[in-house]
């Protein structure tokens, strides 16, 4: 989708500016936010990208007002409501009012804290073969996809050279809409800066993303 | 319920807050929490196994150790920029990674930069989680397009005839920056070097610190 959080390329954000010995948590309810998510994914409410899509899915004007782990807590709520986890009125009551539903994986407990702290596997088998190599010219195609997708708006239409082939990784865009892992390839394709900014940007900068085949065409 | 809810989060004031009343938000959170509890979605205890793992076993000396080792070792530097993964799990010191772990190397032709701009991916097993910069708009919004303007903002300069080359962390490949190896470091041992690494150089705002420089 077309939101505030593609953010690539926007102007008038200001300067970066980091914090000294910034803490891990800022509160002790980020840390409580950030532990909740990643429960509730391990147990199977919900896959990443479900997730990733729901916090895009905040109006815009919450999206650029909220910090990062109130934005999460939001995209959390939203999304365990709007699959049944917990409903509406619980929330507004502030505790349960009916049973659980199951969950894939069964309740979170301790015994499952292992399994969150390694990073999961996006990598999948082949359907068919690749349709690019390295060195392949390519087109970022002009797409404009209503739901979660991966290909940021700054490199649609423009052309780039495929860098590394990374294998076939579950799709984001069907994971999220909970459409199946429908696993592509993926490639890093770098873009000039001047094909992407134009010819009076910075002749010395490169910029790459990893791109899904679907999103990719020969240029 | 509300009471255990209250008792458990007496136990982990660990950073400076002298709320002395509860922000909507932290009223909010902890409602969710109670009603996930009350459901049996989790275990609170299990929440706050997961916390006490981030803030102690991620972090940038895992990153770090991994960079001394490659400037050290140039079997391992090569396996490291072949597969990092790989590489990475051979270690046994560094927390496990996934599979999707990219090392990019700095050279004196070239300095690399990491971003997401569409969320916040980054390399929490080599790095720990991300800063607040690394996840707002500023950051997010300008790397990609005026790099040179963001190295400034951290007060960094990379001569003008070395290219830029900005990793954009659209997938769930995540990347480490390989810095180059300050000067004056000769015979240093992996430990003496991982103090040399910050977080920053491995993401490519920063660079490693010098030896003898005030840290």
């Amino acid at each position: 989708m077309n939101g505030v959080h593609d953010m690539g390329g926007m102007d008038g954000f200001g300067k970066v500016e980091a914090e000294p010995n910034e803490p891990m948590f800022h509160t002790e309810w980020e840390a409580r936010v950030l532990a909740m998510v990643r429960a509730m994914g391990a147990a199977g409410a919900f896959n990443i990208d479900t997730s990733r899509f729901y916090r895009e899915m905040l109006p815009p004007h919450v999206y650029l007002s909220s910090s990062y782990y109130k934005k999460w807590f939001l995209g959390l709520e939203d999304m365990l409501v709007a699959k049944g986890y917990i409903a509406a009125e619980e929330v507004a009551a502030g505790h349960a009012v009916q049973p659980g539903k199951p969950l894939t994986h069964g309740k979170f407990a301790l015994v499952d804290v292992e399994r969150v702290m390694v990073r999961g596997k996006f990598g999948r088998a082949a359907p068919a073969a690749a349709m690019f190599k390295p060195g392949d010219r390519v087109r970022a195609k002009n797409i404009h996809p209503a739901t979660h997708t991966r290909l940021p708006r700054y490199v649609r239409g423009h052309v780039g050279i495929v860098e590394r082939d990374h294998g076939c990784h579950v799709y984001p865009d069907t994971a999220a809409m909970e459409a199946g892992e429908n696993p592509q390839w993926l490639y890093t394709v770098v873009f000039d800066g001047t094909e992407l900014w134009g010819a009076e940007s910075d002749p010395t900068v490169k910029i790459s993303v990893d791109a899904f085949e679907p999103y990719l065409e020969l240029a | 319920m509300s009471d255990h809810d209250h008792d458990h989060h007496d136990h982990h004031h660990h950073h400076d807050h002298d709320h002395s009343e509860l922000s909507e938000t932290e009223l909010r959170v902890r409602a969710l929490e109670t009603i996930l509890t009350e459901k049996g979605y989790v275990d609170p205890a299990a929440l706050d196994a997961i916390i006490q793992s981030y803030e102690t076993r991620i972090g940038p000396h895992n990153g770090a150790r991994v960079v001394a080792k490659a400037w050290t070792d140039p079997a391992f530097r090569q396996a490291l920029l072949d597969d990092a993964s790989k590489a990475v799990s051979t270690l046994g010191h560094v927390s496990r990674v996934g599979d999707h772990l990219v090392a990019v190397e700095n050279t004196p032709q070239r300095h690399n930069m990491v971003v997401c701009t569409l969320c916040s991916c980054y390399p929490w097993e080599m790095l720990g989680l991300p800063p607040v910069w690394y996840k707002a708009a500023p950051y997010r919004s300008r790397a990609v397009k005026d790099p040179r303007g963001v190295l400034a903002d951290f007060g960094v300069s990379v001569p003008k005839d070395i290219e830029i080359r900005v990793w954009d962390s659209t997938a769930e490949t995540r990347f480490l920056v390989l810095p180059m190896r300050p000067e004056g470091t000769d015979g240093w041992s992996e430990e003496q070097l991982a103090e040399l690494v910050t977080r920053d150089s491995m993401i490519g705002t920063g660079f490693p610190k010098t030896p003898g420089a005030p840290s």
